[in-house]
């Protein structure tokens, strides 16, 4: 098997699987947090404005890490480093 | 990958100087808001008869002001200008996405960093102006000398985390709408795209109020809890006499309390 072929096939199988194993903690601990927020409402109804307010700033403080997970899957399948090293390398050793 | 940094509209010299697409839909966005407001401020009234955009206006700059108010517990005023102008950017940009042939410079990593960096040296220069810059510093080596490191890490993982993430979730909704395009071209796309919109507001919304928050934890740190108390006994025995000047309102007012001021504050300026 060529470096070009292993690298590619290691980084979208890596992509899919950084994407999908990072999603699993933030998607727990949002539907978690949205769960307690809405039990929250139901028991104080005039805070609600402060609940909402809260949960919108907490979800995106949790949902960052799935964010991290996302940016570094795409890095891995459209602007790959190792790809784009192995790629020049071998155009250069072409010629 | 999105194309809004590549592609290169016009360049001077050796691409020292270059205007992308990133830049150009910024400064479309910037002449819009700009020239927008203008308008729209150009005939003023304070009387009940307004202008529909006027009326806008004035939604949008009083629900900035309360929440502001309400994340700092402090008057608004000096923090709306920053505030205001990242939210209205960021929301502006979400809003024109769905104009043909545009695509929100949200979706671009370098936009994203600049405001990010923005709200890094946004939160020293408002901290130092309320507190000295021994009193700024101080936070940093609290509760104790030992966090001290860990402040430090804080505050560039933070920053690197509100670029991260508004670019994230702009740049993934556009990709989300260019895959829907290839695969079912005809009714998901734009309703993945009515998504973005809701979803480019919530971005406006949270990238505002976490910039707030930071700048209210530079601020606020400062204070101790003994301070607080001795205010609110302070405060308490004429409380309806006057307005209370600014330093003074750091306590924890009531809904009501606030809803009142802040019409009342606003009230003020257009009489005259």
């Amino acid at each position: 098997m060529t470096d070009t072929a292993l690298i590619g096939m290691v980084s979208i199988i890596m992509g899919g699987l950084t994407i999908a194993i990072g999603s699993i903690g933030p998607a727990l601990g949002e539907a978690r947090a949205l769960a307690e927020a809405l039990g929250a409402i139901a028991r104080q109804p005039d805070e609600a404005g402060t609940i909402t307010r809260t949960l919108f700033v907490g979800m995106a403080m949790v949902e960052s890490t799935a964010i991290y997970c996302f940016v570094i899957a795409i890095i891995l399948i459209f602007t790959n480093p190792f790809w784009d090293f192995v790629t020049a390398s071998a155009a250069g050793a072409g010629n | 990958m999105h194309a809004l940094d590549t592609d290169i509209l016009w360049r001077w010299g050796d691409s020292f100087v270059l205007v992308n697409k990133t830049i150009l839909f910024t400064w479309i966005v910037m002449a819009a808001l700009v020239i927008g407001s203008l308008v729209v401020t150009w005939r003023l009234s304070s009387g009940p008869r307004m202008d529909r955009w006027q009326n806008l206006l004035e939604i949008v700059v009083s629900f900035l002001r309360r929440e502001i108010r309400q994340i700092s517990r402090q008057n608004p005023d000096p923090y709306l200008p920053f505030v205001g102008t990242l939210f209205l950017f960021i929301a502006a940009s979400a809003l024109v996405d769905i104009v043909p042939y545009f695509s929100s410079p949200a979706g671009s990593i370098a936009t994203t960093a600049a405001l990010a960096v923005c709200v890094f040296f946004a939160v020293p220069v408002f901290g130092i102006a309320r507190g000295g810059v021994v009193g700024y510093l101080k936070n940093y080596i609290r509760p104790s000398v030992f966090m001290l490191p860990f402040n430090i890490i804080g505050e560039a993982s933070r920053t690197l985390a509100l670029a991260v993430r508004l670019f994230g979730n702009v740049m993934s909704g556009a990709m989300v709408v260019g895959i829907l395009l290839s695969i079912v071209p005809f009714i998901a796309p734009a309703v993945m795209q009515f998504m973005g919109l809701i979803f480019g507001m919530i971005q406006a919304y949270i990238f505002s109020v976490l910039a707030m928050v930071y700048i209210s934890s530079g601020i606020q740190a400062r204070e101790t809890q003994m301070q607080k108390a001795r205010q609110r006994a302070e405060k308490a025995p004429h409380e309806h006499e006057v307005p209370s000047p600014p330093r003074q309102r750091r306590g924890t007012p009531s809904r009501d309390e606030v809803h009142e001021r802040d019409q009342s504050h606003e009230k003020g300026p257009t009489n005259d």
